[in-house]
């Protein structure tokens, strides 16, 4: 079963942006510079907050697609994993995801790319995201 | 050099519009961060004896060691001299600023000189822009400011907009310092300092990450602090009804301060309450960053347009208990309507609210008895409870227009020393008194302690706890547990740790979690260093003219019944005397 994030409802999100901070401690560093989830307000604090996740596109999905060295692969059909030592950080992946999902890892001047691993949602106070399974092909009902 | 350490700090000169970066890691190996690290830049770069709203005075910002790192440890400390009480002004506040300073690359920011010219500044990691800032000077709401500057800068999600409005520019002695809309670096006048300065805000945007020394150790003490934060007891209030759940609390107490301190309980409070505001209002909560609480709490306040039949606005009205006791019960409006009205008038003209509701207390029973005329207030006759009169007044004070407001503008310590009613005049330490008429440790705790704030010692927690026992609070229990109480916090701030928090960040757990960025510190070592840090703003108190002698008491404190009756004089100064005891350097 192939998982993927999904953003249940934004209009409880706080903006602690605690699933962005949790993301990032995955590498063992605080602050936000790792994170491939991105929290941010919908235009001022008081019009609530807009909440990016990597929706894991079926293959080929269209940061994949531009990859002019395939360091982007398809995970099992939904979704991708990157390859670091294949990538030349040109950021056309960045420039392809249609909703702004991937991100950029300043340090290491390559794309943060979101493993489904579902740590933000373990760490969302208040329930805004959480890990789902992709309905694949013939279980679309 | 520690990696570990936030030890960059920003300085910025506003005269020749010129900046450096300079590694203090000395000072943030002696004093942690926060308020340890601005004292000693404030005590370095602020011209001694200097003139609060001119070039030689400096605004400091500060973060921790922690920040970044660890949950709820985002609080930004900003360090100045005062133009209210011309002496140190400290003010704290969340928001995003913390964790975008660090993240920018620094561990504090001290901004000096004047501009010719209004400016912004746009600090993006380590390039800072002096931005014109002339189409935004004099516009009537600083939330316009940030939502201006939001759209014109890069950043969003990972940065900080501080701004001031009118009440800055017009150097209203109370002007504060809004960030992220609702979150504000209220106290002691920082927004006069920014106008004096011609800095309408300051923009800090970063995405750099924070390494730990001891990778394992950081990921265990994250899930203990997590869990302690989100599970436990100690921090449900602030999450549920929020700080408002003070009001009823108090009332019942007979210290909720109202109509001037005439009274020390509301008939109105049922409809102020944080229960009724939750019931009916309360329409989101935010949070800071990095914090899992969302205090914040937003109500929504919808009113129909007069010109033009079913169009409506609906504006999000931050409240909190402090704010509900200056623009509520201290000026006795209890129509929920009217006092989200107030806060959101002082939302956007950038004004403390503790300050100003005290300010408009302080007016309204002077003309009461006359003295003020109706000349003076420019025709309005303030009277308890009524809002409107208070909102026109609100825009006076930053306008004005007249000797009288110019003299509001300035609070109420001079205010009274001008027009008399020194005796219902309630500042103490010069700042106008937050909303504790609990008893005689809250009123030391507001003259003692460094920032004349109820936060600095949390007094009306030791008058709280001593209601109903048998047990006597004399000046030598509270000078004793304020002192301690003090001291501790200074730590706390130092860490940029809010303090709704520092029920789970005890001194076991913060040593344990500076060891993850090779701070080794004994929990003794801690408590002897918060010590210090006291001893080290009050040098700088001191330095400025500070005198425990000169502090006024103002005879309605001592007239109104409190949870300990009616409190005695004697009590206050004798405290007071025994605290400065113990500020003495020690052998």
């Amino acid at each position: 079963m192939v998982k993927r994030l999904s953003v249940v409802d934004s209009e409880r999100c706080t903006g602690c942006q605690l699933c962005m901070f949790n993301c990032s401690r995955r590498f063992g560093v605080g602050g936000l510079g790792k994170s491939t989830i991105h929290v941010k307000s919908a235009g001022g604090v008081e019009r609530g907050f807009v909440v990016v996740v990597c929706r894991a596109c079926e293959d080929p999905a269209p940061c994949a697609r531009v990859c002019p060295v395939d360091a982007l692969q398809s995970r099992n059909g939904y979704g991708v994993t990157l390859n670091r030592d294949r990538c030349i950080g040109c950021r056309m992946c960045v420039e392809a995801c249609p909703i702004g999902a991937v991100f950029w890892d300043e340090e290491n001047n390559k794309p943060a790319i979101c493993v489904y691993c579902g740590v933000c949602a373990k760490y969302c106070p208040h329930s805004v995201i959480a890990l789902e399974e992709i309905k694949t092909g013939s279980e679309v009902t | 050099m520690s990696e570990f350490l936030p030890s960059n700090v920003l300085y910025i000169d506003l005269s020749k519009h010129l900046y450096r970066i300079k590694n203090r890691e000395e000072l943030f190996k002696e004093y942690i961060g926060g308020t340890g690290v601005a004292t000693q830049l404030l005590l370095e770069e602020c011209e001694k004896g200097c003139d609060p709203l001119g070039p030689g005075n400096v605004i400091v910002f500060a973060v921790g060691p922690l920040t970044n790192l660890y949950p709820m440890a985002s609080k930004t400390v900003t360090m100045f001299k005062s133009p209210h009480t011309g002496n140190l002004g400290e003010s704290h506040a969340g928001g995003r600023s913390a964790v975008a300073i660090r993240s920018a690359g620094y561990g504090a920011i001290v901004i000096k000189g004047v501009s010719e010219s209004p400016v912004y500044l746009a600090i993006h990691e380590d390039e800072v822009f002096f931005r014109d800032a002339a189409a935004y000077w004099g516009m009537d709401s600083a939330q316009t400011v940030g939502r201006v500057i939001r759209e014109n800068e890069p950043g969003s999600g990972m940065r900080t907009i501080m701004r001031i409005g009118k009440a800055g520019e017009n150097l209203v002695t109370y002007a504060n310092l809004v960030t992220e809309t609702y979150r504000h670096f209220g106290r002691l006048g920082l927004g006069a300092v920014f106008g004096s300065k011609k800095l309408k805000a300051v923009l800090v945007s970063g995405r750099k990450t924070t390494p730990v020394a001891d990778k394992k150790l950081y990921r265990e003490l994250y899930e203990t602090l997590y869990n302690q934060q989100t599970k436990s007891s100690a921090l449900r209030k602030y999450h549920d009804l929020g700080t408002a759940s003070n009001i009823l609390v108090l009332n019942e107490l007979k210290g909720l301060p109202t109509r001037n301190v005439k009274q020390s309980s509301f008939e109105g409070a049922e409809e102020i309450s944080g229960e009724n505001l939750a019931e009916k209002y309360l329409g989101r909560r935010v949070a800071c960053a990095h914090c899992p609480v969302a205090c914040i709490h937003l109500a929504t306040l919808r009113e129909p347009y007069i010109d033009e039949p079913y169009f409506y606005k609906t504006t999000w009205v931050p409240y909190d208990y402090e704010l509900l006791y200056a623009l509520g019960c201290m000026l006795g409006v209890s129509s929920v309507d009217g006092v989200l009205k107030l806060i959101d008038e002082v939302e956007n003209w950038g004004l403390d609210a503790m300050s100003t509701g005290v300010v408009l207390a302080w007016a309204t029973e002077a003309v009461e008895k006359n003295l003020v005329t109706k000349e003076e207030t420019l025709g309005l006759e303030p009277k308890w409870g009524d809002h409107e009169t208070y909102l026109k007044m609100i825009e006076l004070v930053v306008e004005q227009p007249n000797e009288f407001y110019k003299q509001l503008a300035k609070g109420v310590e001079r205010a009274a020393k001008k027009y008399g009613g020194q005796e219902f005049a309630l500042a103490m330490g010069g700042n106008e008194m937050p909303g504790y008429h609990t008893g005689p440790a809250a009123y030391v705790g507001f003259y003692t302690g460094a920032r004349h704030s109820h936060l600095d010692s949390a007094g009306y927690s030791v008058d709280q706890k001593a209601v109903g026992k048998s047990e006597e609070l004399t000046p030598e229990k509270i000078a004793d547990k304020l002192f301690k109480e003090e001291s501790w916090r200074q730590i706390l701030s130092s860490l940029v740790v809010c303090f709704f928090a520092r029920g789970v960040y005890t001194p076991e757990t913060v040593a344990k979690t500076l060891k993850t960025v090779e701070l080794d510190f004994s929990e003794e070592q801690l408590i002897e260093k918060g010590e210090k840090i006291l001893r080290e703003k009050y040098r700088f108190k001191l330095r400025e003219g500070f005198n425990f002698e000169d502090l006024r008491i103002p005879q309605r404190i001592l007239e109104t019944e409190s949870p300990h009756k009616i409190i005695k004089k004697e009590t206050i100064e004798e405290a007071i005397k025994l605290y400065a005891d113990k500020l003495k350097p020690q052998k």
